[in-house]
């Protein structure tokens, strides 16, 4: 009896493996593969024989900077620079959370007809191509651009951000908060309405449900927006080039910067560190968000 | 007996649609009562404005003396066990019961010390650390009402709570939740549809339909002396008839003339007259005070449920003597079988048995539950 239910559920699976062929097929040429080149890059010189160097490279090549008061200090280039990322990335990151845990929260309990149009606003920039967006923040942060204009119709000193990383933050929250909306919209508006009612019942104000209900149940979409926001923010390069105006490089742009140059073998190291660390931050907020998400979810 | 909560001209509706039509209802402290109607009678509504979900359009919720209209639910001490139970899912058995013990700051030992206790009340000792996801519905049911009671309310509102379990456990609910609250001490205010539920559970059954409280009374009074037509059926089976209330202790229905226990109607005054199915006696037709003929006769186990056609009226009587099908019988009605009502807008609309099948009868309660 036993047995013949096992073989059973083993049938079953095959029959899911073969459907999932198609997948598999895409998942393995277009996931797995180019992470195996990226590998294989990283881990070989010019004539594609094993080497550690490249990796090395990253963590003590060296470079100048020339303080504030002239003098000059040696500094680790591309450890700075990936800090410099990491730092922007995650201001940026948490602006975004700010700004869209509310604005998911009031669409999700907006009556559907006001969720469509609110869902369509949050859409509709995401349907405009990446550069132009870019473009369009350059034209609005520029020291003649249109905030400039703007203050100095209201008789209000200019401001001076493009070139900045204010600028490249505001570039960064501006094209990533679609990704931090949509993962939490979705979590809340599947969130039970009774359990909001129920905790009111048993003595909760309203920031006691937000802290004690609303939150824990929405820290799954929490962290699928985190990640979607944080790595792209990470590994951006084009939103620093234009709005940073060329003086806030990333590690994005160092990236490109040795594919253009043709170093694809560092270029594939950066990447590979990069990643790396990436999944190691991620492994850490899951294990941290995990300890309250315990049951259920 | 002291007055806990008073629901004073109440009116309620939603989007224009009124849900609740000019209510008054006062609920005394310690007792068990129950709103029963179908379902859009208005009586979850009911219970939402006592615990703060809702406000009244116009009106007044009195808690002990005092107007609560704008208070809001986690200042009430009032606690629900809502329909679906509305435990938290990321909180395990223990940290559900203690939920509100810890949002008032209580001590660690006193909280561990009365979740223990509300869970033994409850018969779940062991299951603290479990995920409440991994519950049975009766487990679950029961991990609510202890939430409910932890924090000592003094009303604890019950949303239709054992819609949800079938029929053996929702029996053994009925009796485990009579007993919760005569150990606690704690009014309880349930809301269902099932009659039989609120005869069985309730000191005092509200019954309601289309926003209106039709009576307020004990379960017997409520059975035996049904104020309409609507509450007659709704209550049990009942055979209504057209009659005429000649003089105190006489009325007359189908052709003939019954003494009876109802007087103050007036004379030759038209009324509604409630026979329960169980209150006829079957005797030979020679010496019936009304004849018929046995239309279908239903095993039901403890009685046979028998349909009698009498002069196009058709009767439904349970007995426990068996009659056959097509068989001729007589009809015999004691004084205090027959019920007075006076004539009500619902008059007409109930109490003849000719359409009757049990069939349809559950298949429309079915549909009843899943509009809910």
């Amino acid at each position: 009896m036993k047995t013949s239910v096992t073989r059973d559920r083993r049938r079953v699976l095959r029959a899911d493996h073969l459907s999932l062929a198609p997948y598999t097929v895409w998942a393995v040429l277009f996931v797995l593969v180019p992470l195996v080149f990226v590998a294989y890059y990283a881990f070989t010189d010019n004539n594609f024989q094993f080497t550690l160097e490249n990796i090395q490279r990253f963590f003590v090549s060296t470079s100048s900077v020339i303080q504030d008061d002239g003098s000059t200090q040696e500094v680790r280039t591309y450890l700075l620079i990936f800090w410099r990322s990491l730092k922007l990335a995650v201001i940026s990151t948490v602006i975004c959370l700010v700004l869209a845990y509310p604005l998911a929260y009031i669409m999700a309990r907006a009556k559907p007809r006001t969720q469509k149009i609110f869902l369509t606003i949050v859409m509709i920039p995401m349907w405009m191509n990446f550069l132009i967006r870019t473009y369009a923040w350059m034209t609005i942060l520029q020291d003649t651009g249109i905030l400039n204009n703007f203050l100095s119709l209201l008789h209000l000193p200019n401001v001076h951000i493009i070139g900045t990383e204010t600028a490249v933050v505001i570039g960064m929250v501006y094209d990533y908060i679609p990704y931090m909306i949509l993962p939490l919209y979705s979590i809340m508006a599947k969130m039970d309405t009774r359990l909001i009612e129920a905790a009111r019942d048993l003595g909760c104000n309203s920031l006691g449900v937000l802290r004690r209900v609303i939150w824990p149940l929405s820290l799954p979409g929490v962290i699928s927006g985190i990640t979607m926001v944080l790595i792209p923010s990470v590994s951006t390069f084009y939103i620093s080039q234009k709005l940073g105006d060329g003086k806030i490089m990333l590690i994005g742009d160092v990236i490109e910067g040795q594919y253009v140059a043709n170093n694809l073998h560092f270029a594939a190291a950066i990447a590979f560190v990069l990643m790396i660390l990436l999944l190691v931050c991620m492994a850490i907020m899951r294990k941290l968000a995990g300890r309250h998400v315990e049951g259920g979810l | 007996m002291k007055k806990i909560i008073e629901l004073k001209n109440i009116t309620k509706s939603f989007d224009g649609e009124p849900v609740l039509q000019n209510v008054n209802l006062d609920i005394y402290d310690n007792e068990f009562i129950t709103l029963l109607g179908p379902s859009g009678c208005g009586k979850t509504t009911m219970l939402r404005l006592i615990g703060g979900f809702e406000t009244p359009d116009e009106g007044d919720v009195i808690f002990l003396g005092k107007r609560i209209n704008d208070v809001p639910p986690y200042q009430r001490n009032v606690n629900t066990v809502f329909q679906k139970y509305a435990l938290f899912p990321h909180l395990n058995v223990f940290e559900n019961v203690a939920f509100p013990l810890r949002e008032k700051k209580v001590p660690k030992a006193e909280i561990e010390a009365k979740v223990t206790e509300m869970l033994s009340l409850v018969a779940l000792k062991g299951f603290e650390h479990r995920s409440v996801t991994r519950l049975s519905g009766g487990q679950q049911q029961r991990v609510a009402i202890a939430r409910a009671l932890v924090a000592h309310p003094q009303v604890l509102l019950l949303d239709e709570p054992l819609g949800a379990l079938d029929l053996k456990l929702r029996k053994d609910m009925q009796v485990e939740l009579k007993k919760i609250q005569k150990q606690t001490g704690i009014t309880f205010v349930f809301v269902t549809h099932d009659q039989e539920e609120a005869l069985s559970m309730s000191d005092t059954v509200v019954v309601m339909s289309e926003g209106k409280i039709h009576q307020i009374g004990t379960p017997i009074d409520i059975y035996n002396e049904p104020v309409n037509a609507f509450v007659a059926d709704f209550i049990g089976e009942s055979n209504i008839l057209d009659g005429v209330m000649l003089e105190d202790y006489k009325v007359s229905f189908s052709g003939q003339t019954f003494q009876c226990l109802d007087k103050d109607f007036g004379k030759n005054v038209p009324v509604d007259v409630v026979v329960r199915p169980e209150d006829v006696d079957i005797v030979p037709v020679e010496k019936g005070q009304l004849t018929g003929v046995v239309t279908s006769v239903t095993f039901m186990g403890v009685h046979y449920e028998i349909i009698v056609d009498v002069g196009g009226f058709k009767w439904m009587i349970q007995t426990t003597d068996f009659v056959d099908v097509d068989e001729h019988i007589g009809i015999e009605l004691e004084p205090d079988a027959i019920h007075i009502m006076k004539k009500s807008e619902y008059s007409d609309l109930y109490g003849d048995y000719s359409s009757f099948s049990n069939e349809l009868d559950e298949l429309s309660e079915v549909s009843e539950e899943d509009e809910e």
